[in-house]
């Protein structure tokens, strides 16, 4: 079916598209793994895990879906757009919902590879794998989901340039934010309590709680991702612009 | 036109807040016609294509092409037709062949797109990166992304901006055979030798109306196509001088100072009663030209770029 065939097409070009810009396989693959590296083996901040690879796997495994939902998507769709490729796009008969399904099936095939990478080099520095992880793919999944309409918002709305600082510039805010690689109670209370509205460490915190031995998932983190993961899409949906 | 139009315009407006960009264009266009539709900058071209490539709505007026409306009926019209936007619409992290490859996977009785590359004139740079292409090379590329689906009507929005002569000539070659084979085309330029060549019929448009509309040997000829040049000292006495051409004092006129032209044919008993009106006043008589006005100057005339 042509269907079929043009959606397949067109994930193959939107995976040779992403393969070949370095700069995202550097924020997708060489980022998070540095930070799980480094972070393992200095211990700049003393966590309640015992383990602090227990603390800094799951972060850094919600650090990666945000840079490739979030960060290499909003930078590369909104390029797109200021080439005018999508308004071209536009009138072929692949259809939005078929640019939509190769992006998704493109991002998904990144975070996998990342997740494997991440999990390996964890299992390699003495982190270990439990059932919980079952549920952390759920959460990351919701949270590709929600970091997708953040940066599709972005894309669709900002100027490319304003895209790609704009997508940078919250990764790092994140980052630090987030639960990712820094602990969330060792920020000022104001702080914390701020971030923890924000996706990035209701994600961080979710995958912790369902990865971390014994560890519960806390209430508040699943219903803030579940927000998200249906808001930033909507959102995205209602504001999108085709044409720069 | 025997058979029913292929695009179909009536009464089209298209607004952009308080600027009306088309404003009740009509037009109909014939199966396997080239149409060219011709205007300055900001007349409504962009604008009338981009509703009947189901890009705009329209706020007033119907549009109808291959018997389709391009917003509605998009997802039937779009595997029908073929656009080439004016600039941009492709990805410059590909290559030509991966594009065109992925261009052709879009429809399902594409054209091999090694061929169309090397038809296109662009078989050798079928591996350079897109981003890496010149403007005329991306320029051709655009228009066998355009081609590859075998489309029953094409849109070419200025399709020879920034080429050099050769690949103009390709792209002529190409719109021309594309004719042949029944594929109806649109075109809009600002190239009037473009038009006279390419189009059967062109609709030449301005601040969003339809100013004439012909073949290009109607428009000529309907625009008092037949001229006489020449210049000579300022302030001729131009009524006398229509008398003595038996012509009324209206075809006569000075353009600009010292410059006169004679709305009639140049046969020589003309060209012979001039030439003693002005010896018998000793006059010089300069740049003496004798012709058809051409497509440039019925434009011109038409959408008032000069002073009459």
């Amino acid at each position: 079916m042509s269907t079929r065939r043009a959606i397949g097409a067109q994930t193959r070009a939107e995976l040779a598209l992403t393969l070949r810009r370095g700069e995202s396989l550097l924020v997708s693959f060489a980022i998070p793994v540095g930070i799980l590296v480094f972070f393992s083996q200095v211990s700049t901040v003393d966590t309640a895990y015992r383990d602090p690879l227990d603390f800094l796997v799951p972060g850094v495994l919600a650090l990666a879906v945000m840079s490739t939902a979030m960060v290499s998507l909003a930078i590369a769709t909104g390029y797109e757009r200021r080439y005018g490729v999508l308004k071209r796009l536009g009138s072929t008969p692949l259809s939005r919902g078929g640019l939509l399904a190769a992006k998704t099936v493109n991002v998904l095939a990144i975070e996998a590879l990342q997740f494997v990478v991440i999990v390996v080099t964890g299992l390699a520095l003495g982190w270990h794998l439990d059932a919980g992880i079952v549920l952390a793919v759920v959460f990351l999944v919701l949270g590709t989901v929600a970091f997708a309409g953040i940066g599709l918002t972005m894309a669709g709305t900002l100027r490319a340039e304003a895209t790609l600082a704009g997508a940078n510039g919250l990764f790092l805010v994140l980052l630090f934010i987030g639960g990712m690689a820094y602990p969330l109670d060792k920020l000022p209370t104001v702080l914390e309590e701020f971030a923890k509205v924000l996706p990035a460490a209701a994600l961080s915190a979710s995958v912790r709680g369902a990865l971390a031995p014994g560890g519960h998932i806390p209430g508040w983190s699943v219903v803030v991702l579940a927000v998200w993961a249906i808001g930033a899409p909507l959102v995205a949906s209602r504001v999108f612009r085709w044409e720069e | 036109m025997p058979s029913p139009p292929a695009i179909e315009v009536v009464d089209l407006v298209k607004r952009y807040s308080d600027v009306r960009a088309v404003d009740g264009l009509s037009l109909s266009i014939g199966a396997g016609e080239v149409f060219g539709l011709l205007g300055p900058n900001g007349a409504g071209k962009t604008s009338t294509v981009e509703v009947l490539e189901g890009y705009r709505t329209a706020d007033g007026g119907t549009v109808s092409v291959l018997g389709l409306d391009p917003v509605d009926d998009g997802p039937a019209l779009r595997p029908r037709i073929g656009v080439m936007l004016q600039e941009g619409g492709l990805y410059p992290g590909l290559r030509p062949l991966e594009l065109l490859r992925l261009f052709a996977a879009y429809y399902d009785d594409a054209e091999d797109p090694r061929h169309l590359l090397e038809v296109v004139g662009l078989a050798d740079a079928g591996r350079t990166l897109v981003r890496r292409l010149s403007g005329g090379q991306r320029q051709r590329l655009s228009l066998a992304c355009a081609l590859v689906g075998r489309p029953e009507v094409v849109f070419l929005d200025e399709p020879t901006a920034g080429m050099d002569p050769h690949a103009r000539a390709t792209t002529w070659n190409l719109v021309r055979g594309l004719a042949e084979r029944g594929t109806t085309v649109v075109l809009t330029t600002h190239a009037m030798d473009e038009a006279e060549h390419l189009c059967d019929r062109i609709a030449i448009v301005d601040h969003g109306r339809l100013v004439a509309e012909g073949t290009p040997a109607a428009l000529t000829r309907d625009a008092g196509a037949d001229v006489v040049t020449f210049s000579a000292a300022p302030g001729l006495d131009l009524a006398g001088l229509a008398v003595a051409l038996g012509l009324p004092a209206a075809a006569v006129r000075e353009i600009h100072a010292g410059d006169y032209s004679v709305d009639a044919a140049g046969t020589p008993e003309r060209i012979a009663d001039l030439a003693v009106w002005m010896r018998d006043r000793g006059e010089r008589l300069d740049a003496l030209r004798t012709g058809r006005r051409s497509l440039e100057e019925v434009f011109l005339r038409l959408t008032g770029a000069v002073e009459q």
